[in-house]
């Protein structure tokens, strides 16, 4: 697997931490993935102990991901990184950062190109337009 | 033609926005061409562009936000039905139209003329918030309280290409109205709005959890006064919670209705309440000057008429009686004085519902530019208003559309039936819905028995999906399959209204050859049975079904 950064990563983790499920967690947990149907609230303070977070898409279409990283970032302040793993497409490039996503775990063959030119295709979201941030 | 009012004005950003978005779809395209994307993998790329594949060719879905078009727009679809298709398109349920017969190879090239006029089939398709629709009478019905109209294009903004909430767990569609009659089903959408004006701004009542479908289900208020600022906020807690815990094990488990039905509606408000106690309103606020900027991008028309228009008009109905019988099916009181708005059927008698041919799209283009400032709008019912005729110029009007075979006296009556796509295209379909929409359009193909009759709507589905909102249908039927053979369940008293309802089932589905008979019958008993005033729904909550059951069943 290859690491693709969607921007500047805010705060880029550790490249050697060990990464756990939540139901692994310890007090020296630093790095978790999270199962789509898990409800990022319960981490409670726990998240400031974090470095990592690893969302992930069993199908691209289940968007989950997205709701956990917004709320992981919107609410609760997670400042860490957040990497996306699974099945993604391009298409989702710039949702994912917009959302708080800073990398995505792509296989080791998979061509960058068209990830790279999603992430300029739009320069300007709607939502911006609207005054939404 | 002056510049096309009613509508929102691109700008640069939006054309670049899309030119751009083309360009990928064309890589896309030839990669599927090429063989480099199988279709598994092609198909949620297509999708994403309003490109179905449906039983014989590729659909090709164009979003007409909340069903406001302007002339030259209308004329870009007559070229492509002409030029791309079989020389028509079909106008849909959700104000849309569609083309049947494209190829794939084409697809880009269609694209781009589309967005040559500020179109695109854009969220037509995909697990995202679909087109929004709207009031076809936005601006222009004399009963509004609120033209919902620059609400429903901040509403399609804040949903286009929405970081969040482009993989729902399955497709999301959102109305908005701004009368007090409800025109757009509001309870039967996934998030259904009301607009109307408040004391210090607009507030919008807000429905959850309404639709059709396999599970038909009439939606819940969320809330009842939701003040501008806080309405885009209202919508991302309401969605936020159901991408979260919507259902995705199931596909018709997973619209929101099911997920409102399970947690109870205040078990959802309470869900959407805790969302927004989260949420930084400062992030969410739909600011004034924003509104305003938006509004900007609407021209107004300059609505004076005549002052003799509606005594001219008087004069032209006394002198026709057809022209009258139309002008009283077909029309709906404007706000402004001696203007008046039009309901062009798009229901020729023994016609397909919705279809329009290429020529017939360019004249309704041109009578926009020449009656209504150069705006058209489609109806959820798949029919055109013209929203702001001069009153006394509608007697020209009509007798152009009955030269188009378009001046049909039917709107909201027997014939002006909704139907599916059904077997002749759709693959999920059991039934062919089109054959039997146009032969009961035939048997009642008299205008003035259709007045007679009055309000009385006929939905058909080809399918439990219910794409023609049969549970919504005065009549409804339901196509269904029995040993190969299509046979069709009928329902009685669906409405979308502000008294919205499921029609009940009125007992064991008959062969299609009984079909027209049947519903020919229960038509019969209504007209024998009905009291004076009294509308088919009137008669059927006073009776209950049981006369139409015996009358339905009679020669079985």
């Amino acid at each position: 697997m290859k690491q693709f950064n969607l921007g500047p990563v805010r705060h880029p983790a550790p490249a050697t931490l060990d990464i756990v499920s939540v139901g692994e967690m310890t007090d020296a947990t630093r790095a978790i993935r999270l199962s789509p149907d898990f409800d990022v609230e319960t981490l409670g303070s726990a998240l400031d102990h974090l470095d990592l977070i690893i969302v992930t898409f069993p199908i691209f279409r289940d968007g989950r991901g997205f709701t956990q990283a917004r709320a992981l970032r919107e609410y609760f302040g997670f400042a860490g990184e957040i990497r996306a793993e699974g099945h993604l497409i391009p298409d989702q490039a710039q949702f994912l950062w917009t959302c708080g996503v800073d990398a995505v775990q792509l296989e080791d063959d998979t061509d960058t190109t068209p990830w790279l030119r999603a992430l300029t295709l739009f320069p300007v979201t709607y939502q911006a337009r609207l005054g939404l941030r | 033609m002056n510049a096309p009012v009613g509508l929102y004005q691109y700008q640069t950003a939006d054309r670049e926005f899309l030119a751009s978005r083309i360009a990928e779809f064309e890589g896309q395209v030839a990669r599927r061409l090429s063989g480099d994307l199988t279709e598994d993998e092609f198909k949620p790329l297509r999708l994403m562009n309003g490109l179905y594949l449906q039983l014989h060719a590729y659909m090709l879905r164009v979003a007409i936000p909340y069903g406001v078009l302007d002339s030259r727009q209308m004329r870009k679809l007559a070229h492509i039905a002409r030029r791309y298709d079989r020389d028509y398109g079909h106008f849909t349920t959700r104000q849309n139209i569609q083309f049947n017969w494209i190829k794939l190879e084409e697809t880009p090239e269609i694209l781009r003329q589309l967005a040559d006029v500020d179109m695109h089939a854009i969220q037509t398709s995909g697990n995202c918030i679909r087109n929004v629709t709207c009031d076809q009478f936005a601006g222009a019905a004399a009963d509004e309280l609120m033209d919902p109209r620059v609400h429903a294009e901040i509403l399609r903004q804040w949903s286009t290409l929405h970081p969040e909430f482009t993989f729902l767990p399955r497709k999301f569609k959102i109305a908005i109205s701004g009368s007090p009659q409800d025109r757009v089903a509001a309870r039967f959408h996934d998030i259904g709005i009301l607009a109307r004006p408040g004391e210090n701004g607009p507030l919008f009542r807000i429905f959850v959890g309404g639709g059709l479908g396999r599970t038909p289900l009439v939606g819940h208020e969320l809330f009842d006064s939701v003040p501008e600022a806080d309405l885009l906020m209202t919508l991302e807690a309401v969605l936020r919670v159901y991408n979260a815990y919507g259902r995705r094990d199931n596909i018709y488990k997973a619209r929101i209705k099911i997920l409102v039905q399970a947690l109870g509606i205040e078990g959802y408000r309470e869900a959407v309440r805790h969302e927004l106690s989260r949420m930084d309103p400062s992030h969410y606020r739909l600011a004034p000057e924003v509104v305003a900027a938006i509004r900007a991008r609407f021209a107004a028309p300059d609505l004076t008429a005549s002052p003799d228009a509606d005594a001219v008009l008087r004069r032209d109905r006394q002198a026709n009686p057809a022209f009258d019988r139309w002008v009283r099916s077909n029309t709906l009181p404007h706000f402004a004085p001696g203007r008046i708005a039009v309901t062009v059927s798009i229901k020729p008698a023994g016609g397909i519902p919705g279809d329009a041919t290429s020529d017939q799209l360019d004249r309704l283009a041109d009578l926009a530019d020449q009656f209504s400032f150069g705006e058209l709008r489609i109806t959820h019912l798949q029919n055109v208003v013209l929203a702001h005729v001069a009153q006394d110029r509608l007697y020209a009007l009509w007798q152009v559309l009955n030269e188009i075979g378009l001046g049909d006296a039917n709107n909201e009556l027997i014939g002006d039936i909704v139907a599916c796509p059904g077997l002749d295209y759709c693959a999920l379909a059991n039934a062919r819905s089109i054959p039997i929409a146009q032969k009961l359009s035939a048997r009642f193909a008299d205008n003035a028995l259709q007045e007679e009759i009055g309000k009385l709507r006929i939905n058909i589905s080809g399918c439990i999906n219910a794409c023609g909102h049969h549970h919504v249908g005065h009549i409804g039927l339901l196509g269904v399959d029995k040993r190969g053979e299509e046979f069709f369940q009928i329902t009685l008293g669906g409405r979308d209204d502000d008294k919205s309802r499921t029609g009940d089932i009125l007992g064991a589905a008959l062969p299609e050859d009984d079909m027209v008979d049947a519903i020919a019958r229960i038509v019969d008993r209504y007209l024998s049975v009905r009291e004076r005033g009294e509308q088919f729904l009137d008669t059927l909550s006073r009776l209950g079904d049981a006369p139409f059951k015996e009358a339905a069943y009679e020669t079985v």
